[in-house]
C-alpha cells in the first residue's frame, strides 16, 4: 500500500451518472486487476474506495458512478486537480489460477476492474467472453473498449433497450462453453452468476468500508475459512468459500 | 530540545501517542507503514475471551467531521490473540502495549485480564465496559458506577499489572463512575469510547447501519472528549489516558493540558494510516510554538 498525490489528466462523462477518471502518479503499488484505491476528498471524513480499471505505467483509469456527495465532488474535479490516494489495496483477480475458456461478467460500475484483467488475461493469450450488464440503453459504457481488446462482447439491458434483453445470467445462456469465471457486479448480480453453473471462479464484493487497508474490520464478511475482510482479504473471494 | 515523554503508572512513555484501541487492528497492519517504535505504545484491537464475528454489514457510516462504526468486537479470541497476534507484533515492536479487553460478564473479563497479565509484553490492561455496539455487554457495565466498580475490582484481584478502566462518555455523570472506578483499585482511567449515534439512508428511509445505532468518532467529538477528561481529571486522582477525535498535535496538548497524562489517536488512522507518525513529529514544533519545554508538566495545566 502506498498514500501518494495523484494530478488528474482526464475527467469525462462516460454514460448517465458514469465518469472516467485518468490521473497521474506512483502506481508501483498496483499489482493486480481488481485493486482499487481509497480516495480523500475535501470535506468528507471517509475515503471513497474506487476499483481500478485500468493501468498504464503511472497512469490510473478509473470508472465511478456519481451516488452520493464523494463521487459527486470526483466528478466537479478537472485536469491539474490533485488526488489523495492510498493505492494497491485488496487481493485483486489471481490470473494463475484460471482455466482456458473464461468467462468475463460484469454488471454497471462492477464492469470497470474486469477491464484491466480482460486486457492481462489477452496479454496472455487468453481470450475471455465478457458481459456487461446494465439497466438501460443510457447506462452503457465501455462496450467498444473490450470489443477493442479483441474480446467476445456480449451487453445486456435490463429493460432491453440495448443489446440482449434481461440479465448477465441470460448472456451466459448463450456462451457455448466455458469453465472458469471472474464476476463483479451487485451482490443480486454474483449470486446468479454463482448460481448459474457449478464451474469456478472469483467474485468481487462490494462493502462500506472504514480504512480501506484492515485497520477497522468495518467491511468483514463470513467466508468457509472465517471472517475475511473485503479490503484486504477481499474484494476478490473464491468461488468454493462464499457463504451467502 | 523539547521533552515529549510521560508515564503511565511507572512506565515510561518516549511520547504520549497511542493508537487507539479498534483503529490499528493488532498493530502489524501497520507495520508496512512506517517503524511502530515511534510510538508511545499501542493499545489493541478489543479482545474478547471467545472469537467474534461482530455485527452484520453495513457496520460504517460518515457524518461532517467523523464516523460511526458498529463492528461489534469482531477479534478472534483471547487465545489466538496470545498465541498468534502478540508474538507477531513483538516481532516489529518492542515496547509494552496496551492489552484492550472487553467480555459480557464478570467471568469472561477475568478470564481474559488473565490471559493478556501474563503476557510479557502487555504493560496495561485496558478494560472496555464502554463498548455501545454489543448488546447486554460492554457498555452495560460502564454506564452504573456499581457496575463499573464490581468489574474494576474483580480484574484487579488477577492482575499484576496497571488496570485502565475504559469509560463511556453515554452517561449522565461520567466523573462519578470514573470515580467508582478509582475507589475499586483501578490505576487508571481511559476516555473517552464512541457516542452512540445513528444515520438514516434517505434512498431507503432505513439506518444505515445493521446495528441500527454505532458509535461516533473522529473530530466531531474532540471537544465533548475534552470537556469529560477535565471533568474525570478533577474527580480522580489516577492518570488519565485521553481520546476521542485527536487528529493533531495541538489536540495532543489540549488534551493534556485538561488533563491527560497519555493520548490515544483512534479514527484519524483510518482516514490517513499515518497519522499517529505525523502528530509525533509535529508534536515538538507545537510544544515550541506555545512554549512548552515537558509535556509531562502541562498535565492538567488547564485547572
Amino acid at each position: 500500500m502506498k498514500k501518494d498525490i495523484f494530478t488528474i489528466l482526464t475527467n469525462e462523462k462516460l454514460a448517465k451518472d458514469v465518469f472516467k477518471m485518468t490521473l497521474q502518479g506512483d502506481t508501483s503499488e498496483i499489482k493486480a486487476s481488481g485493486q482499487f484505491v481509497n480516495i480523500e476528498l475535501s470535506g468528507l471524513f471517509l475515503r471513497r474506495p474506487i476499483s481500478v480499471c485500468d493501468l498504464e505505467g503511472d497512469v490510473l483509469t478509473l470508472i465511478y458512478k456519481t451516488v452520493g456527495e464523494g463521487t459527486e465532488q470526483m466528478s466537479r474535479l478537472s485536469k491539474g486537480d490533485k488526488l489523495d490516494l492510498l493505492t494497491g489495496l485488496g487481493n485483486g483477480y489471481d490470473i494463475t489460477k484460471c482455466g482456458e475458456k473464461l468467462l468475463l461478467a460484469g454488471g454497471g460500475v462492477g464492469v470497470p476492474p474486469l477491464y484491466l484483467l480482460a486486457r492481462q488475461l489477452i496479454k496472455t493469450g487468453k481470450i475471455p467472453s465478457v458481459i456487461l450488464g446494465f439497466n438501460s440503453k443510457e447506462d452503457v459504457f465501455f462496450e467498444d473498449e473490450f470489443k477493442a481488446l479483441g474480446a467476445e462482447v456480449f451487453v445486456t439491458t435490463a429493460d432491453g433497450s440495448y443489446g440482449i434483453k434481461g440479465f448477465v445470467t441470460d448472456a451466459i445462456a448463450q456462451i457455448k462453453s466455458w469453465d472458469y469465471s471472474f464476476a463483479c457486479g451487485p451482490e443480486a448480480m454474483l449470486k446468479a452468476v454463482y448460481d448459474c453453473s457449478e464451474k469456478d471462479g472469483q467474485f468481487s464484493f462490494e462493502e462500506r468500508m472504514g480504512c480501506g487497508f484492515g485497520a477497522c474490520m468495518g467491511c468483514s464478511c463470513k467466508t468457509k475459512y472465517g471472517a475475511k475482510r473485503i479490503c484486504v482479504e477481499g474484494p476478490v473471494l473464491e468461488k468454493e468459500e462464499i457463504i451467502w | 530540545m523539547v521533552d515529549t515523554k510521560v508515564f503511565l503508572s511507572g512506565i515510561e512513555l518516549s511520547n504520549p501517542i497511542i493508537p487507539a484501541s479498534g483503529t490499528f487492528g493488532f498493530g502489524a497492519e501497520f507495520e508496512r507503514f512506517y517503524d511502530l517504535n515511534i510510538l508511545g505504545s499501542i493499545s489493541l484491537k478489543g479482545t474478547t475471551a471467545q472469537p467474534r464475528f461482530g455485527n452484520p454489514t453495513p457496520r460504517i457510516a460518515e457524518c461532517p467531521s467523523g464516523m460511526l462504526n458498529s463492528v461489534g468486537l469482531q477479534n478472534p479470541g483471547v487465545l489466538e490473540v496470545c498465541e498468534t497476534e502478540l508474538p507477531r507484533l513483538k516481532e516489529v515492536y518492542i515496547k509494552p502495549v496496551v492489552a484492550n479487553i472487553s467480555g459480557f460478564s464478570i467471568e469472561e473479563y477475568v478470564e481474559c485480564a488473565l490471559a493478556m497479565d501474563s503476557q510479557e509484553q502487555v504493560g496495561i490492561i485496558e478494560v472496555n465496559i464502554s463498548c455501545p455496539n454489543v448488546h447486554g455487554g460492554g457498555m452495560s457495565f460502564g454506564v452504573s458506577p456499581k457496575a463499573a466498580a464490581e468489574v474494576t475490582r474483580a480484574v484487579k484481584d488477577v492482575c499484576s499489572k496497571p488496570v485502565y478502566i475504559k469509560l463511556s462518555p453515554n452517561v449522565s455523570n461520567i466523573a462519578e463512575i470514573a470515580l467508582a472506578c478509582e475507589k475499586a483499585g483501578a490505576d487508571g482511567i481511559s476516555l473517552i469510547n464512541t457516542l452512540l449515534a445513528m444515520r438514516i439512508d434517505l434512498k431507503t428511509k432505513k439506518p444505515l447501519l445493521a446495528n441500527v445505532m454505532g458509535g461516533l468518532s473522529g473530530p466531531a467529538i474532540f471537544p465533548v472528549a475534552l470537556r469529560m477528561v477535565y471533568e474525570v481529571y478533577k474527580a480522580v486522582s489516577i492518570p488519565i489516558i485521553g481520546m476521542g477525535g485527536v487528529s493533531s498535535a495541538e489536540d495532543v496538548i489540549e488534551m493534556m493540558l485538561a488533563g491527560a497524562s497519555a493520548v490515544q489517536v483512534g479514527a484519524a488512522n483510518l482516514k490517513n494510516p499515518f497519522a499517529c507518525k505525523e502528530i509525533i513529529e509535529t508534536l515538538p514544533a507545537a510544544m515550541e510554538k506555545y512554549g512548552i519545554d515537558s509535556l509531562s508538566e502541562i498535565i492538567g495545566g488547564a485547572h
